[in-house]
């Protein structure tokens, strides 16, 4: 994946989010604002737990989900029948291996760093909008806050920022050899950053442990290098199924089907080509 | 029960704006009439060839425009040509219609000013070449995200949008032709009109669940209204607008509006099923049963 930066090449490094351990402190979502410059994008009250964030998007790069349930947090019974277990799980851009917004970006704005993570150029994006539904998790949007930076060309310029941004695994601090603002920030380690095998081998023995301490539901989503998308850069443990989470069951990169996608149009130009020769079948005039 | 986390989509609705169900009809208007336009020159119908390449190269010229003015940072718009990458339908797209727009606006230039005439010939020989590619592209465009109705509808939707294309094109010479030169443009918007209903239909009820949001909502109005528009103007133009120019200029204009109607049905269907996300989730839950 990273042959291409010869020996500037990295390590590839990712995020394990065991959201076993996360208490919904929201300190990832306040660093990375805080670190990345992130403007605030409106303030609400859900009513949906704690959560007034609500989903990732231009403005929100971590997001700390709540679901309030009523079921044991341990198998064998953990409290009574009407037990409440509290899941929370921090969000984030899964720097998929096979990522479809880096496919399908037409200006190359979107790019693979050397660290094996998928960065938005915010100087290239034009804002054409293509990422944002290739996105299997939904974690790319457009910034429709006002633009801050002064208009290049006054008639075309619009009033919005018009940007797609999404979290860059704090590109900026891998550089400077600094772990991403969120990781810094958690208080319990849920959020652990490092490079990627590492971070698979750790999550497997987590796994093992809170299966024999017979946790619900316990499983890992995204650690597998043959899933739809090859594999998470950014992986979870999570104690339910992903769609509790909001997140899909089963992410498939959109261009695995490109191939077949093209020999469809093919077909179906020579089609609209034969139709037009063949209207002419009836007399030319 | 599928659960889903407060009722909220899995994926994002895309950002694009109406320029763009109105850029997937002149888009397709413009790589059809191209084509009609080489092929009526080749059957030696010069005036029907002679407009049709002037709707198409009027077409190449709202297209981009309608482009640019969808984006976040329409300065910006050059960006789409920094690269070419085979992975982006709208990278490969934004070079088709680069080279289709320029090869139809010199020809029809040139077609407008009697000048040069093999080089008109080269140009309009290379816009319709390009032509098939726009016609159909678009398709590939939508299918080619994680939106469902679009990705699951990959291998209908190009068929359907190539239809809608033809159909566009015929409607539009029938309507700039006179009723007695116009015989092939007539035959093309039927033909579009009449394969582009059947593909549509064959497309829903293969769908399944996931032909849900084409029939719902605004979706649904548009499909309606796209079917009445299409076949009532494909039954115009092959009765009376045979022999009678206001019936062939109303014919072509409902073929015309049943198109557009038909690219604004797809492309509310697809914000419908992302916003909704049991049509992220179940399917993919059926998927991930059956391996």
């Amino acid at each position: 994946m990273l042959d291409s930066y010869g020996a500037e090449a990295q390590e590839r490094v990712g995020f394990f989010t065991d959201t076993s351990v996360c208490i919904g402190c929201k300190a990832c979502e306040v660093a990375c604002k805080e670190w990345n410059l992130v403007p605030e994008d409106g303030l609400v009250w859900t009513g949906e737990s704690y959560d007034n964030t609500s989903a990732l998007g231009a403005n929100t790069w971590r997001h700390v989900a709540f679901v309030e349930q009523k079921e044991p947090l341990r198998g064998d019974g953990d409290g009574e029948v009407d037990a409440l277990r509290w899941l929370m799980s921090s969000d984030v851009c899964k720097h998929c291996t096979h990522a479809a917004c880096l496919d399908v970006c037409p200006t190359g704005s979107l790019f693979r760093t050397e660290y094996g993570t998928v960065v938005v150029q915010e100087d290239i994006c034009n804002g054409c909008g293509y990422c944002v539904p290739a996105c299997p998790f939904g974690v790319l949007d457009r910034r429709h806050l006002p633009r801050q930076d002064p208009p290049a060309l006054p008639l075309i310029t619009k009033a919005e920022d018009g940007r797609v941004l999404k979290c860059t695994l704090c590109y900026d601090r891998l550089k400077g050899g600094h772990e991403p603002a969120c990781a810094k920030a958690c208080p319990t380690d849920s959020i652990q950053f490092g490079p990627l095998d590492e971070l698979r081998e750790r999550a497997e023995q987590r796994l093992e442990k809170l299966q024999a301490e017979r946790w619900n539901g316990a499983r890992l989503y995204g650690n597998d290098p043959d899933d739809g998308v090859g594999g998470f850069g950014a992986f979870f443990l999570l104690l339910d199924e992903p769609e509790v989470y909001g997140l899909p069951p089963d992410p498939v990169v959109t261009t695995r089907d490109l191939p077949s996608m093209y020999r469809t149009a093919a077909f179906a130009a020579g089609a609209v080509v034969a139709g037009i020769v063949a209207s002419f079948l009836g007399g030319s005039r | 029960m599928t659960g889903s986390y407060y009722g909220r989509p899995v994926i994002k609705e895309p950002v694009w704006q109406p320029e763009i169900p109105w850029y997937f009809f002149t888009g397709g208007l413009a790589g059809a009439s191209t084509i009609l336009g080489v092929v009526a020159r080749l059957a030696r119908n010069e005036t029907l060839a002679k407009r049709s390449l002037y709707i198409g190269a009027a077409a190449d010229v709202v297209s981009p425009l309608l482009l640019i003015s969808d984006l976040g940072r329409p300065e910006r718009f050059l960006n789409m040509f920094r690269v070419f990458k085979v992975t982006s339908p709208m990278s490969v797209g934004s070079w088709i219609l680069l080279v289709s727009g320029g090869a139809s606006s010199t020809a029809a230039l040139l077609e407008a000013t009697g000048r040069l005439k093999p080089v008109k010939y080269l140009a309009e020989a290379v816009s319709a070449v390009a032509g098939g590619p726009l016609s159909v592209y678009t398709a590939t465009l939508v299918s080619d995200t994680a939106v469902p109705v679009w990705h699951e509808a990959r291998q209908e939707l190009p068929f359907l949008f190539g239809a809608s294309a033809a159909a566009s094109a015929g409607a539009a010479a029938a309507i700039a032709v006179p009723a007695r030169e116009a015989g092939p443009a007539r035959r093309l918007a039927i033909g579009g009109a009449v394969v582009e209903n059947v593909v549509m239909t064959a497309m829903e009820r293969r769908l399944g669940l996931l032909g849900e949001p084409y029939r719902e909502g605004e979706a649904g109005r548009y499909a309606k209204l796209a079917k009445a528009c299409t076949l009532g103007g494909a039954a115009l133009l092959a009765g009376p607008g045979r022999r009678r120019r206001l019936a062939a200029v109303a014919g072509g204009a409902l073929v015309l509006a049943g198109e557009a109607a038909l690219r604004w049905s797809v492309f509310k269907a697809g914000f419908q099923s992302a916003r909704d996300p049991k049509y992220t989730v179940i399917p993919q839950r059926e998927r991930a049963a059956k391996v």
